[in-house]
């Protein structure tokens, strides 16, 4: 029997997804049209034995999760519960503080996945793995290649190439280490708990009575990456399978019209009939396009490739829409272009209007190359990337919005370029 | 009565254009710069003759290369800068010449930054001309000197055939003899030889038109203000056109096209959903679909502008193809 964890994080979290998070927690941002945490429950769901998903995370219980929680548990036929954290308590401190749950029913494994990331979920395979490596009890990571240089931002794997065992495991570090990273997926067995438990007893105890409870010094948060399996890694424990199917973080939002495009292509052969097709009455699409039957789209506008539309958006007459993802209940009028750029919940985009981000994907001839987590200012500037607006964000007629973030319900009277918009 | 149009120089502030096309013949409101004064010139029974300089004579050195065919009779002549556009008044300027009876008439004009041109002071009640300042950095006057003049054959006398700045060597001293008077410009004025001041030139014209002979502007659903277009273009379905916009002669603009504020030259097509203010378009250019030009973008002729583009400020030489966006000014070799 198996279970499921998904690490969902909390508002304090997943800050470079503003100002997108402010509306909904970002795990259930729409990617390829559906919310980012369906993905690793439809994976997960595919497996025979898999009995329950746990979402833990620290939001309060608000009705997006809830609704969220019935509706997949509908669709997938499984058991969704989300646990809640009384605090942040890190990747480890929260599957630790939950172990009864997790436990109950005798899993003989389960795998723990970050929510923002954006994988191919080999998960079949992740338990033919292990059933082939170490022993009963040996605990797997997901890793995939990276080049050089952008293996310091993840976590690094030193793997023994025969046994794939990791010898070595660094955070983040600073000089290069390996260029197998993390990728947030790991297959745990019960006996990872005792590993846990260790490093939770020694934190009580070296932690002074005066710090435990400052949330950042707190004894109960434990991270997995830099407490556990630095500490494994080297012990016959912890093994790593190597994928080269697609994967990406889902940090900030140009990694999620990244992560679109991955899922979108992904459709042609999970779900096809999530993608758009040129037919009589509908608009032109080029590559892969995702419409809600509940938009109103114009014969004339020309969408994709790598496009999302949500639920009863209206698209105008000769209306471009290219590498963006346009949410729910927003409006293009006619003649306007959105490109690369993410047009939030209700806002409207007036006729003529040019609504343009740049897009931050990663090198396309390099084959190991990640999206870059940009950070927002560079000597000074803002860093070219993609152009959110926010909820109900008003654009007017004939203006350009260029590599700018625009916060929620506001009205612009004019174009603007590279600018945070509050 | 004779008039000379000074049409020397390489016309470098209008390229892309001048690269093409001499500036004299580069179409201002769909007529040729050069025409637009010969016409209001032959109204008054003008002939037209041509002088070649061998070399840059500057501004008064032609002159005296012409000087037989100004003085073949005893009447005044007029000199022209090719690149002024105004309601030509050259009646007006006929008639107070032979009332001050002096040797020269310049004709001025009130603009709003003095500073960038040449200044006249002049006695206001009589219009004798006291002395030039070139740019000056304080406020002077707010009179430039409009690049129109008038003069009697004797004037001749005082130029040598060679490189000469009349404003430089041959006003001043004229000035000073108490035989140089000024004409104030009534309407409106443009030096049009760099783009902006093109564009702002060719709102002027339209405006003009649109008092004189509103007829010959274009009116109706789709467009806006005072719109010029040439009988042979073609515009699409659900555009908006102007204000302040001219379409030369075989321009196609596809359907869902912005156009404000803009020349379009002859042959060049705007493809559907484009949205463009303030650019010219060069000959036989090509503008892609969805494109979005603006802040004096000057493209040369036969440019191609790729689908989706972005386009703010650049200058492109002919025969460019552009296949990225210009998101800041640039010239585009």
């Amino acid at each position: 029997m198996l279970k499921a964890v998904i690490l969902i994080g909390g508002p304090q979290k997943g800050t470079r997804f503003r100002p997108l998070s402010f509306e909904v927690p970002k795990p259930l941002f729409p990617v390829a049209g559906v919310p980012m945490l369906q993905h690793h429950i439809e994976a997960c769901s595919k497996l025979p034995n898999m009995k329950e998903i746990l979402l833990i995370g620290f939001y309060q219980p608000n009705e997006e999760i809830n609704r969220f929680l019935s509706c997949a548990q509908q669709d997938f036929k499984i058991s969704i519960r989300y646990l809640q954290e009384y605090a942040a308590l890190g990747t480890g401190g929260g599957i630790y503080h939950f172990r009864d749950q997790i436990l109950s029913g005798s899993p003989e494994a389960f795998f723990v996945m970050n929510a923002d990331v954006c994988s191919e979920f080999p998960l079949p395979e992740m338990l033919d793995f292990q059933k082939e490596h170490g022993d009963a009890y040996s605990f797997v990571i997901l890793g995939t290649t990276a080049n050089r240089k952008q293996s310091l931002n993840y976590g690094c794997i030193v793997e023994n190439e025969q046994t794939d065992e990791v010898l070595h495991y660094v955070e983040k570090p600073s000089t290069f280490v390996s260029d197998i990273i993390n990728c947030g997926i790991y297959l745990f067995t019960p006996e990872i708990f005792q590993h846990i438990g260790t490093v939770f007893q020694k934190n009580q105890q070296d932690i002074s009575p005066a710090c435990q409870s400052n949330g950042w010094h707190r004894a109960e948060v434990i991270r997995l990456e830099q407490d556990i399996f630095t500490a494994l890694a080297g012990q016959g424990k912890l093994y790593v399978y190597k994928t080269d199917r697609f994967w990406s973080q889902i940090k900030s939002a140009g990694s999620a019209i990244y992560a679109s495009r991955l899922y979108l292509n992904q459709y042609h052969t999970t779900h096809p009939e999530r993608l758009a097709t040129n037919r009589e009455g509908g608009p032109k699409t080029r590559g892969n396009v995702y419409i809600h039957p509940t938009a109103n789209i114009d014969p004339t506008a020309v969408l994709g490739p790598n496009v999302s539309i949500g639920t009863g958006v209206t698209i105008g007459a000769g209306v471009r829409v290219r590498e963006s993802i346009i949410l729910h209940g927003a409006t293009l009028q006619d003649h306007s272009c959105v490109l690369n750029s993410i047009v939030g919940w209700g806002s409207t985009i007036g006729k003529w209007a040019r609504v343009e981000g740049t897009p931050s994907d990663p090198n396309p001839n390099d084959p190991y190359a990640k999206i870059d987590s940009e950070t927002l200012f560079r000597d000074g500037k803002l860093t070219p990337s993609i152009t959110i607006l926010g909820c109900n964000v008003n654009i007017p007629s004939e203006v350009i919005i260029l590599n700018s973030i625009v916060l929620p319900h506001k009205d612009l009277n004019r174009s603007f370029k590279n600018q945070i918009i509050l | 009565m004779k008039a000379l149009i000074l049409v020397g120089g390489y016309g470098t502030r209008l390229r892309p254009l001048t690269l093409t096309v001499p500036k004299p013949l580069v179409e201002f409101c769909n007529k040729p710069i050069l025409l637009h004064q010969v016409e209001a010139l032959v109204k008054l029974g003008i002939k037209i003759s041509l002088s070649h300089e061998k070399e840059p004579l500057g501004t008064a050195g032609p002159l005296a290369l012409a000087r037989e065919l100004l003085t073949d009779n005893e009447e005044p002549f007029f000199v022209l800068n090719s690149d002024v556009i105004c309601d030509f008044p050259f009646d007006d300027m006929l008639r107070f010449h032979q009332q001050q009876g002096r040797e020269g008439t310049i004709v001025v004009t009130k603009v709003e930054e003095p500073s960038k041109y040449g200044v006249v002071v002049y006695e206001g009640d009589t219009g004798r001309i006291h002395r030039f300042v070139e740019k000056p950095q304080v406020f002077v006057s707010n009179k430039i000197n409009a690049g129109m003049y008038i003069f009697s054959p004797a004037m001749l006398r005082r130029i040598q055939l060679r490189p000469t700045s009349i404003e430089k060597e041959i006003f001043p001293v004229m000035a000073e003899e108490g035989h140089l008077y000024a004409m104030e410009l009534q309407g409106f004025w443009m030096d049009i030889g760099q783009p902006k001041d093109f564009l702002t030139g060719m709102c002027m014209y339209l405006q003009s038109v649109r008092q004189q002979a509103p007829e010959r502007l274009r009116s109706g659903p789709g467009f806006l203000g005072n719109v010029l277009v040439d009988p042979t273009a073609v515009i699409g379905e659900n555009c908006t056109i102007g204000p302040n916009v001219t379409i030369g002669a075989g321009v196609v603009l596809e359907d869902g096209v912005r156009v404000k504020r803009c020349t379009v030259l002859k042959g060049a097509h705007i493809r559907s959903h484009s949205w463009l203010e303030s650019c010219i378009v060069g000959w036989s250019s090509s503008v892609g679909q969805w494109v979005r030009m603006e802040n004096v973008t000057v493209l040369g002729e036969d440019v191609i502008v790729n689908d989706e583009l972005y386009i703010n400020g650049a200058n492109v030489l002919p025969h460019k193809s552009i296949a990225d966006s210009v998101p800041e000014p640039r010239i585009i070799m």
